[in-house]
């Protein structure tokens, strides 16, 4: 699994980090500990899928660490064999960045959930994809409270009745893409908890940005909202309601490729019968584009209801990282400056009582 | 004007020169006056001078309060004196009031008898009006306990600037430099620093350098010209300790003393802060010195701040946190998750009034129950508290001991008095400082045999977990903040482990290291007495050296360690018929003690927002010492 080219800079999200000849197998990154997640959790696939996909690195296990906050996916740190931290709720973004910041030889992982993220940790996560922090957050994302056993949550569905909202829920749910994009993220992605290829590529390419990456996971929580992504994965459905984003190829999808992807009024997006429109008005997908209305757009295809869902990377731009900036500024303070504790603590004004 | 043609000068006129031993002076004015500036460098030449000196600013929580209204109305107070002082001064012997407000709000903490400077150009009667004057205290006799000067120094101000060409508005706001000038003339002061000050600050603008010059020096020469001001003052230099000394305030003190503990620990420092008054100036000062392998980082919020020194602390760093009351707050569940997670962490509280917002700018000693248990769960944490500005460095480098070999999060707890107040430091040697390097695990630990790392197996005799960094191979392990299997680390809801982990980290703490409390007793024979902790210090010292120049005996102890506290505390209270212990808050410490050692102590409480007076202390150790003579029973 590589990156894609870019052509750009080559500043990878991993060029820090030690790599080693010997990456082992999935098992390696198994820990001792009994998963514990409901059987038939999402949760189960994406960790298959991580701990499948983290040999491709190459990177010497030791460097990786898994931060999370709380929630049912926050338990992942637990289950990897490399260091891990689970956090506080919401938190771990704030902690991971203190994390990168002051170690670059660590490959971060942040692992959250749709209430951990973006309803008690709205905050860190907004400010973190701003900083641009090198590291990547999996934003696993059920639309519902399930640690806490089910009540709605900052994603769930306008009118959905759950333990705290039995008339239905008044909220208007978030986009998490359209949100993290609002938040200047320079990488944003989403893949399917069943869909292992897919998730894999999201996530390399996640892993070799270098700044912070958003890959939002749609999570199947079998207990308090089953099947939520179901139109997702069935067979007849799936075909015309995901669009998968390839990069350099013209965005149509349906079982024939009878849907297309073009331009729209004020710089928006909508879906369009491909034998309607001609080629050259259907857009060719880059990940690229500075502008981050494109990818914005191209996240309000979604509704909500999944009847167009994108999926792979909405945008990847390079931007300078904090956590490099940060370190850049102490490394030449220290290079134009040695640190003479005597001679700060005495300061230029000084008297002498003999 | 270097100080040889200042005598100089002075020699042409016969002023009467008095030696004092003290003073306490107290410039006042508007908010945009320039007041703190003004003390500042009054400070600086004191200094310089070398005279011992302690210093009170007092400012309003708005930037710009309403111009020439009580709310708006900014002091600096400073004391200097011939020996060692410990106060900022109970009452100013001479007030500097530049407008009707300045005057109205100080004028009630003037003794009878002292020297009042006022602005005569701000009393118009609109400015009287602003602040309730019916009629002007110059010309009634309302001042009449006091020597009252009438200085036009706006005017004055104005008229010496009118050269440089500058627009009236602009001259008139060097007035705080020629009260200044006033001032230095008054006591001697020498003045070179403060020409150099100016030059420097206004560097980029010398017209304004030269026009803050010119007035300072026409402040001079007032005082040398007019015949209004018939005495002039000495104050020798203070025989301290012989040493290097600079001017310190406990801000800078403990941005020096973080920097200080990344060095003598050998980790770089992550400093995650989130600005609040009083403890901004620590992240300002901190931020310049990125040289000494700091990284310095303004988080979205209290939180994340905190929340990024720890997850640096994770990786090896030493994570250090800054904030007031509010943030503690806001930081308490990440302060109980570096309990549970067992990390070195500093977190420094700033105090200041409380509850909520508060008082941003005034003092208070009203978190300690909440560094002590403000935290869901038993959650203990240490807790240090400097005792006065310079000692806020060396108090940083306690609390980092006790935060790095012990791995656990420390409050540090200083308060706005000592944050801005200032005094002679007394520059340490850094080859004295105190070897802080720690030993990172390296290999497996577990106690089973099997070749794994173990993130909570302890050290015997501290209990302190081993410290394993990501990035070192064979020690993958997971922390988090559910509760912990003793030993293997792994997650545990067993009954008896939970006993057992809430046992071990109380013990912990409690089994911390700290020196034993010392007492001062001159005479040997106190039967009471004065217990502090914190910026109390200076007060409660200078009260117990009046009662004993009354020649009554007193005892006194300050702590520097609230949590785990000396281990030799409980039989000193015990030694003593009577303990009284001052605290700017509601009796924190006292209930803490009365609590641990079943001792009756007496607890004296202010909280007005301001340091206690050293006569207020005085009268009420008087009172107990006196009503204890003789006398079973209580107060």
């Amino acid at each position: 699994m590589t990156a894609i080219d870019l052509g750009l800079p080559a500043l990878g999200g991993l060029d820090d980090v030690p790599t080693t000849e010997e990456p082992g197998k999935a098992k390696d990154y198994k820990s001792d500990q009994e998963v514990r997640w409901c059987p038939g959790c999402g949760d189960y696939i994406v960790l298959n899928t991580v701990q499948s996909f983290l040999p491709s690195l190459g990177l010497k296990r030791e460097n990786i660490v898994f931060v999370s906050g709380i929630g049912c996916s926050s338990r992942f740190p637990y289950y990897m064999n490399t260091y891990g931290m689970h956090s506080i709720h919401g938190r771990a973004p704030a902690i991971a960045t203190g994390l990168a910041t002051s170690r670059p030889d660590l490959s971060v992982w942040v692992v959250t959930g749709d209430g951990d993220a973006l309803s008690i940790g709205g905050n860190h996560l907004i400010h973190t994809l701003r900083r641009n922090v090198n590291l990547t957050i999996l934003l696993f994302n059920n639309r519902i409270y399930g640690l806490t056993k089910g009540q709605y949550s900052p994603t769930s569905d306008q009118g959905m009745v759950t333990k705290s909202t039995p008339m239905g829920s008044v909220d208007t749910p978030f986009n998490p893409i359209s949100l993290a994009l609002g938040a200047e993220a320079t990488f944003v992605g989403r893949a399917l908890d069943s869909d292992k290829k897919g998730l894999s590529e999201v996530l390399g390419a996640a892993a070799a940005h270098r700044g912070s990456a958003l890959v939002e996971i749609y999570q199947n929580c079998p207990i308090f909202n089953d099947g939520a992504f179901d139109v997702l994965k069935d067979s007849d459905e799936a075909a015309s309601r995901l669009i998968p984003l390839r990069t350099g190829e013209p965005v149509t999808f349906g079982p024939e490729g009878e849907h297309a992807v073009v331009r729209s009024g004020f710089g928006g997006l909508k879906v369009a019968a491909t034998s309607e429109v001609s080629t050259a008005d259907i857009v060719t997908h880059d990940p690229t584009i500075d502008d981050p209305a494109y990818a914005f757009a191209l996240s309000r295809l979604d509704d909500q209801t999944l009847t167009h869902t994108p999926t792979g990377i909405f945008r990847q731009v390079q931007r300078p990282t904090y956590d490099d900036a940060a370190r850049e500024q102490v490394s030449k303070a220290r290079h134009n400056k040695p640190a003479d504790l005597q001679a700060v603590l005495t300061g230029n004004d000084t008297w002498t009582v003999s | 004007m270097t100080t040889d043609e200042s005598t100089a000068l002075r020699a042409s006129r016969s002023t009467e020169v008095t030696r004092l031993e003290r003073v306490v002076v107290r410039f006042a004015g508007d908010s945009g006056d320039g007041m703190q500036l003004t003390g500042d460098r009054f400070t600086s030449e004191a200094a310089a001078f070398g005279n011992d000196l302690a210093t009170l600013p007092n400012f309003p929580a708005e930037i710009r309060a309403p111009q020439g209204t009580l709310p708006g109305v900014s002091s600096f107070q400073l004391h200097f004196a011939d020996y060692d002082i410990l106060t900022p001064g109970d009452r100013p012997d001479v007030l500097v009031a530049m407008n009707p407000a300045a005057l109205k709000s100080n004028i009630g903490d003037v003794p009878r008898g002292g020297t009042v400077i006022v602005n005569t150009d701000e009393f118009t009667s609109r400015n009287l009006t602003k602040v309730g004057y019916e009629s002007d205290p110059l010309a009634d006799d309302s001042l009449e306990p006091y020597t009252v000067h009438h200085v036009a120094m706006s005017t004055l101000t104005k008229g010496a600037l009118e050269e440089t060409g500058l627009g009236k508005k602009d001259a008139e706001r060097a007035k705080n430099m020629f009260a200044l000038g006033l001032l230095s003339w008054m006591y001697h002061r020498p003045t070179e620093g403060t020409e150099r000050f100016l030059r420097e600050k206004f560097a980029g603008k010398p017209v304004l350098a030269e026009a803050n010059v010119l007035a300072f020096r026409a402040g001079w020469n007032y005082g040398e010209t007019t015949e209004s001001f018939a005495t002039t003052y000495e104050v020798a230099p203070a025989s301290l300790p012989s040493g290097t000394y600079r001017q310190i305030t406990g801000n800078l003190a403990l941005a020096y003393g973080i920097l200080a503990a990344g060095q003598q620990s050998e980790l770089p420092v992550m400093f995650g802060s989130y600005p609040i008054t009083p403890a901004s100036d620590v992240l300002h000062e901190i931020s310049k010195h990125k040289n000494f392998n700091v990284t310095t980082f303004q988080a979205e919020d209290e939180i994340a701040s905190i929340g990024a020194a720890l997850g640096a602390s994770y990786g090896g760093a030493l994570g250090v946190t800054s904030t007031s009351g509010p943030g503690v707050a806001l930081k308490s569940e990440t302060v109980g998750f570096g309990v549970m997670t067992e990390l070195p962490l500093i977190v420094i509280d700033v105090q200041r009034g409380g509850p909520s917002t508060g008082l941003p700018t005034k003092t208070e000693q009203a978190d300690l129950l909440q560094a002590m248990h403000g935290r869901n769960g038993e959650s203990p944490v240490p807790i240090v508290a400097p005792q006065s500005p310079g000692d806020c460095f060396d108090a940083a480098l306690e609390a980092a001991r006790i935060a790095l070999v012990y791995r656990t999060p420390v409050f540090l707890l200083s308060d706005g008095a000592i944050a801005n107040g200032s005094e002679p430091w007394l520059v340490p040697d850094v080859e004295t400082l105190p070897d802080l390097r720690v030993k990172f695990a390296t290999e497996p630990n577990a106690t089973d045999g099997s070749g794994e790392f173990w993130p909570y197996v302890r050290d015997t005799e501290t209990l302190a977990r081993e410290w394993a960094l990501p990035g070192t191979p064979d020690l993958q392990h997971r922390i988090g903040g559910l509760e912990k299997q003793d030993g293997a680390g792994n997650i545990s809801y067993d009954p008896d482990n939970h006993e057992r982990m809430v046992r071990l980290r109380q013990a912990k703490i409690d089994g911390i290291t700290v020196p034993e409390a010392t007492v001062d007793d001159p005479t040997g024979d106190a039967s009471v007495l004065a217990l502090g902790w914190g910026s109390t210090y200076g007060p409660i010292g200078a009260a117990c050296r009046r009662v004993r120049a009354a020649g009554l005996p007193i005892a006194q102890v300050h702590l520097r360690h609230l949590n785990p506290l000396p281990a030799n505390l409980g039989e000193i209270l015990a030694a003593y018929d009577r303990v009284i212990l001052p605290e700017m808050n509601l009796g924190q410490l006292a209930q803490l003690l009365r609590a641990r050692y079943l001792v009756d102590i007496i607890s004296h409480t202010k909280v007005a927002g301001l340091p206690f007076k050293a006569e207020e202390l005085a009268d009420t150790f008087t009172d107990v010492i006196t009503s204890s003579n003789g006398k079973e029973g209580h107060l």
